[in-house]
């Protein structure tokens, strides 16, 4: 067995270096939303209620094992003389419990009802799931694989699946929504402290859920604005190419169409433009212009041979200047 | 083969050999594979169980070696082949292990005894559950070398109904297992209710039965909703009408409703047993009345029937209304006080007593110190707004680790060893027991513990890849999870080792005075040579008993 184990982490090409930011506290990842701190509160309530609970019982329990611990069987020791029932104890550590967890119930509620009650004024942030990235996309059309934010401000993140489910999850902000395809979910977070942590898909959705992360920028004030202004000045003088390129990696299309020739869920895109393609139930094709225009906006128009139909539809979503760089794109990859 | 008729009070052979038990009454694999004796079925579900209990196990220890390093370790071990070995450790230990562990394993064979009945009220159906067993079992194993589901247990849509896995023979054996899941408990409940000793009123049943009988309440009214569920799963899958997959009108958040509806009592079907298997442990090594015995039997009864209206805390992170999200919340934390009060009962049935530490007890002292960790993790999971910040987490991981395998194998584990010499005739080497329980709960603690850690940090379940600054908490985890292995196969070997000796076992090694330590070890073929009257309670009279060196055992005290 040991013979198989590697023991030095293996390099891992395409993850981001991330990393949960640093640690200040034990349990818990670091704050950085105004309802970390209100929800850690109440977790560390609960963690002394529960310390208390258990060192209570496993104290007890140790103490009598210590106290009345029986020398040998062949002993015939007799338990002195006690009684097997007590009502006014037994309503006792009925009564303190309950009034403990109901206690702890009306604050979770409390704290809850904050966590789904998004302000009025909040900026709206679309998180797109699909196997396997997320893409955020912003009120002006902006589409990024990263999830920059403004500090200090409320934030609604209207969260949707383009296949199975998966969760918006960053544990610096305590926040987790599912995102469920057919459906928007929400979850609203106010980030008060600038800087860069990371989402994680926590709802199980195939082989690589684990990789399903992304980097998350707080933006100190002003940091934001200026970042989105280079992102579209930095978009619009980009050769086509360029910006299919950029494309391919934040839309999700990397997942399945490699650039270097592997076979992954769809084909790749090396030396894909003008190649003659087999299609599912008969036919052929040649891959250009249209057929790449059509495949983006109804994928399952013109499946390839010996490939599954499991590309979801970005119709609506990508501009022709966009969609026009993603063939550039895949033309320079011969 | 001869079918033994049971009416209640037929008389057997006054004078019976001593070789006349339930083993030697009848002779070949076939006697054994269409057995109406509920003690026979009891110990081949025992060894199916723990068969799958291995095998279980195995998925486990894959998993955990796996996460020796973030990304690939094991040089055989793809993502895909990860998913699939966690999905086959959840539905396997889940279905095939925990809930026929306690009820249908040791159930069957101690379930008559405590009536002091000869057999289960239909003897017939016993055999057809675990013929079921075997089938769904089959259909289980099947689909591992068909492709194993990678859906996670939990079957989620629209995932489940668009992976490429087979899905449908897994999900067609948890199917069939439902059904074995429901005779079993039907015919429990029949048994108490119709074939109880003379005498033996409800309050003075032992609390295992109680337990029980809480537990077959679950399963006839719980599991019918799974079959379902399941049903629906094939029906969409194999016909493509939808139901759950959005992409065919359906709503994947309602296939969650159905699950949880019955998978959350599924956790008392898991657990509750456990309790009346510590119920029994305890007051025995104590040499003590059970303290609040009304209150430890009702609050079974009452975690069976709350258990029903709280599924929806598995959901507070699915979209799910905040009206919905609250009831479910508030009654989920009504759950904690039975369970707390079973606790404060346990340990105050030590107090002043006699306390024996042999292996049953400490497994169920290991219980007591296991459970009140995994009770209160629960309350974390409870609290809303706590709740999202751990849901699918490893903290969730660790909780229901600290109840499943904490609570219910554990319990199993005391209970087998409890019964043991009453089952097979035979003691196990006592050191060897203490060894082996011990190692369990310090591989259980180091395994789990680091996973409430891992989880507030920010480590989601399921997770193939990991950040590396998971990595010594996973391997902590990955040293503890190898322990526990080590300590159960050194279990395994020494009850196996055990078998090999002549028949030692008196007919009752620890003083109890519940009926099955009436009668010989192993139990002639009828269980009682004359149905016992019952003219006390389940633990009362341990100060008639008197050990005596010579036997081994706990004999009645002579008249001085
Ligand atoms: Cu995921
Ligand atoms: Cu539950």
């Amino acid at each position: 067995m040991m013979t198989l184990l590697n023991m030095q982490p293996s390099p891992q090409p395409d993850r981001p270096a991330l990393k949960l930011a640093e640690r200040t506290e034990y349990w818990m990842p670091p704050q950085a939303s105004t309802v970390a701190e209100e929800l850690d509160w109440l977790f560390f309530l609960i963690y002394w209620v529960s310390l208390f609970s258990f060192f209570a019982v496993v104290g007890a329990m140790i103490y009598l094992i210590w106290k009345y611990k029986a020398t040998s069987r062949a002993a015939n020791e007799q338990p002195e003389p006690s009684t097997d029932h007590n009502t006014t104890l037994e309503i006792t550590w009925s009564v303190i419990p309950l009034i403990a967890v109901i206690g702890i119930f009306v604050i979770g509620f409390k704290g809850f009802v904050n966590m789904r009650t998004p302000p009025k004024d909040a900026y709206e942030i679309h998180a797109i799931g699909q196997k396997w990235s997320w893409a955020f996309k912003y009120s002006n059309g902006q589409v990024s694989d990263e999830f920059h934010v403004p500090v200090d401000t409320n934030v609604r993140v209207l969260i949707s699946s383009k296949d199975v489910l998966h969760a918006f999850w960053v544990p610096a902000f305590r926040v987790k929504q599912d995102a469920v395809p057919g459906r928007y979910t929400d979850v609203w977070f106010n980030a008060n402290t600038a800087g860069e942590y990371v989402l994680e898909c926590a709802e199980y959705c195939g082989t690589s859920h684990s990789d399903m992360l992304a980097k998350v920028v707080v933006h100190e004030p002003g940091g934001f604005d200026k970042w989105m202004d280079e992102k579209i000045k930095l978009e619009e003088a980009m050769p086509p190419a360029e910006l299919g390129e950029l494309e391919y990696g934040r839309q999700g299309c990397k997942v399945c169409h490699s650039i270097d020739g592997t076979r992954l869920t769809g084909p790749s895109f090396k030396g894909l433009f003008g190649k003659q393609e087999t299609l599912v139930g008969g036919g052929t094709v040649t891959v250009d212009e249209n057929y790449i225009r059509e495949s983006i906006n109804e994928p399952q128009a013109k499946v390839v041979a010996g490939y599954p139909p499991s590309m979801p539809t970005y119709k609506g979503q990508l501009s022709d200047k966009r969609i026009m760089g993603i063939v550039e794109y895949i033309k320079t990859l011969k | 083969m001869a079918a033994p008729t049971t009416t209640a009070d037929q008389v057997l052979d006054p004078h019976p050999t001593k070789e006349d038990n339930y083993f030697t009454a009848e002779k070949g694999v076939l006697s054994w594979i269409f057995t109406l004796d509920h003690k026979r079925i009891g110990v081949m579900y025992l060894c199916s169980v723990m068969t799958m209990f291995a095998l279980g196990g195995l998925f486990a220890l894959l998993v955990r070696i796996e996460h020796w390093t973030a990304g690939p370790t094991l040089d055989f071990v793809t993502p895909d082949m990860y998913n699939q070995f966690f999905t086959l450790h959840g539905a396997i230990m889940v279905f095939l292990v925990i809930i026929p562990g306690i009820p249908a394993a040791l159930g069957n064979f101690v379930l008559p005894l405590h009536l002091g009945a000869k057999d289960v009220a239909f003897p017939k159906l016993n055999l057809m559950s675990y013929h079921m067993w075997l089938l769904g079992a089959a259909f289980l194993v099947l689909s591992m070398v068909l492709g194993a589901a990678d859906t996670g247990w939990t079957f989620y849509t629209p995932y489940s109904t668009t992976t490429t896995t087979a899905v449908i023979p897994a999900l067609f054996g948890a199917f069939i297992l439902g059904f074995s899941s429901i005779f079993t408990g039907l015919n429990f409940m029949t048994t108490i209710h119709k074939m109880r000793a003379p005498g033996q009123s409800w309050f003075r049943l032992p609390l295992f039965l109680w337990a029980i009988y809480a537990t077959a309440l679950i399963q006839v009214l719980a599991t019918p909703v799974l079959g379902i569920t399941l049903l629906m799963l094939i029906v969409e899958r194999g016909l493509h009408i939808g139901i759950f997959d959005p992409a065919l009108g359906g709503d994947p958040v309602l296939m969650q409703h159905f699950f949880w509806f019955y998978s959350h009592p599924a956790v008392y079907i898991m657990v509750v047993p456990a309790f009346g298997v510590v119920s029994e442990i305890i007051p025995v090594f104590s040499r003590k009345r059970m303290f609040g015995y009304k209150f430890i039997a009702l609050s079974s009864v009452a975690i069976a029937g709350l258990g029903f209206l709280v599924w929806g805390h598995h959901m507070f992170t699915s979209g799910q209304s905040v009206v919905a999200s609250t009831i479910f919340s508030s009654i989920t934390f009504l759950i904690a006080i039975p369970t707390a009060i079973k606790t404060f009962n346990w340990v105050g049935t030590m107090y002043k007593g006699r306390i024996h530490l042999d292996t049953p007890m400490l497994y169920a002292l290991a219980f007591l110190w296991v459970f009140t960790i995994g009770g209160v993790t629960g309350i974390f999971l409870a609290v809303m707004n706590v709740d999202i910040h751990l849901h699918d987490t490893y903290f969730v991981v660790a909780h229901f680790h600290y109840v499943m395998m904490g609570g219910a194998i554990t319990a199993f584990f005391g209970g087998l060893h409890y019964w043991w010499p009453k089952m097979f005739g035979r003691m196990y080497n006592e050191k060897q027991g203490r060894i082996g329980s011990i190692g369990v709960f310090l591989g259980l603690n180091l395994t789990f513990f680091p996973q409430f850690i891992m989880g507030t940090r920010g480590m989601p379940r399921r997770y193939y890849n990991y950040l590396d600054e998971f990595q010594d908490l996973h391997r902590l985890s990955t040293i503890g999870a190898l322990l526990m292995g080590v300590s159960f196969l050194f279990t395994a070997y020494y009850l196996i080792a055990s078998l090999r000796k002549k028949h030692d076992a008196p007919m009752n090694p620890w003083g109890a005075t519940t009926l099955e330590w009436t009668t010989t070890s192993p139990p002639p073929y009828y269980n009682f040579h004359k149905t016992p009257p019952v003219t006390q309670g389940p633990y009362d009279g341990y100060e008639k008993l008197w050990y005596d060196e010579k036997v081994g055992g706990y004999i009645e005290k002579k008249k001085d």
